[in-house]
């Protein structure tokens, strides 16, 4: 058995499906009876899903034409 | 020919390869690396081609770590300029993607700098342990949770708080999908740090975030996993 502060180190890893199957077994069995470490468990991938959905958002409007204008300006110099 | 600059700090330490793709329209390799001949070989308007599939990308990294779109145009016209004239340094043993996103890294860090605006980039004590919020009963459903403006800015303030060397791993992993590998190539660190970084990263959003994000929470619900 593995006490909540050990889980609490793995949590990252748990997320990430790092760690070694005999670990992650010892973290899973722990969660099935931890209501706090589940939580917390729940909490921390939350977020990641919260972040991953902050992923789409607009381009301020003309980015890529001022982008490319300006290396334009670099580049023209060279093509000839 | 372009000039040639010094590398800076865009040159990457050789490392081990990603494992997946970083982005989904990530072009072939193959095509990228003779794009690349090309531009060095004196075809330098090529050089739009090359940086289209990465415009949004760069921009969305810069923009994550200064949070102003005017500032983060800036910088990543600078990044990119900066990449023109460092290709000749780029090496295939990381993505090209990869490259470009330590570049933008790079120069995000320089104008914060500049700005005075971020905490002391040396204070990576990755010996203190970070405990984790203790609660039960936030378990709320993210989509809907998405809905909320406060949410998004709640989180947004969060890692924006965050120390520059977690909130770094911390937005190349979870925002621009970089694996343990590729995010220790743009930052030129190793894969260890990085998974320390992103544990105390994760942990510490925990921490900020769940306290407030409970009340906020419409109903609560196990997720399917």
């Amino acid at each position: 058995m593995i006490d909540c502060k050990h889980v609490w180190d793995r949590i990252s890893d748990f997320l990430d499906d790092t760690l070694s199957s005999e670990t992650r077994k010892l973290v899973q069995k722990h969660l099935e009876h931890c209501e706090v470490c589940s939580a917390i468990l729940d909490s921390t991938r939350n977020i990641l899903i919260l972040t991953a959905d902050e992923r789409v958002f607009e381009l301020p409007v003309g980015y890529s034409e001022r982008l490319h204008a300006r290396l334009e300006e670099e580049i023209r110099p060279y093509r000839n | 020919m372009l000039p040639l600059l010094s590398a800076e700090n865009s040159r990457l330490a050789p490392c081990a390869t990603g494992d997946h793709l970083p982005m989904s329209q990530s072009p072939d390799r193959n095509a990228e690396a003779h794009v690349i001949a090309a531009i060095l070989a004196g075809k330098t308007h090529l050089f739009h081609d090359l940086i289209r599939p990465y415009e949004r990308t760069v921009f969305s990294m810069v923009m994550a770590l200064l949070r102003n779109p005017q500032d983060a145009e800036d910088v990543v016209q600078e990044a990119l300029l900066k990449a023109l004239r460092n290709l000749h340094a780029y090496r295939a043993e990381a993505r090209f993607s990869t490259w470009l996103v330590s570049i933008a890294l790079n120069e995000a860090r320089s104008w914060l700098r500049r700005q005075r605006a971020i905490e002391s980039l040396d204070s990576s004590d990755e010996t203190v342990h970070i405990a984790p919020e203790l609660l039960s009963d936030w378990r709320e459903v993210p989509s809907e949770a998405l809905e909320r403006l406060e949410v998004r800015k709640l989180l947004r303030d969060a890692v924006t708080e965050l120390p520059m060397i977690y909130r770094e791993v911390f937005l190349l992993r979870e925002f621009q999908e970089l694996t343990i590998s590729e995010s220790a190539q743009a930052l030129s660190i190793s894969t260890a740090s990085v998974k320390v970084r992103l544990h105390r990263a994760r942990i510490m959003l925990q921490r900020r975030l769940a306290p407030q994000l409970r009340p906020l929470a419409p109903k609560r619900r196990r997720f399917p996993w």
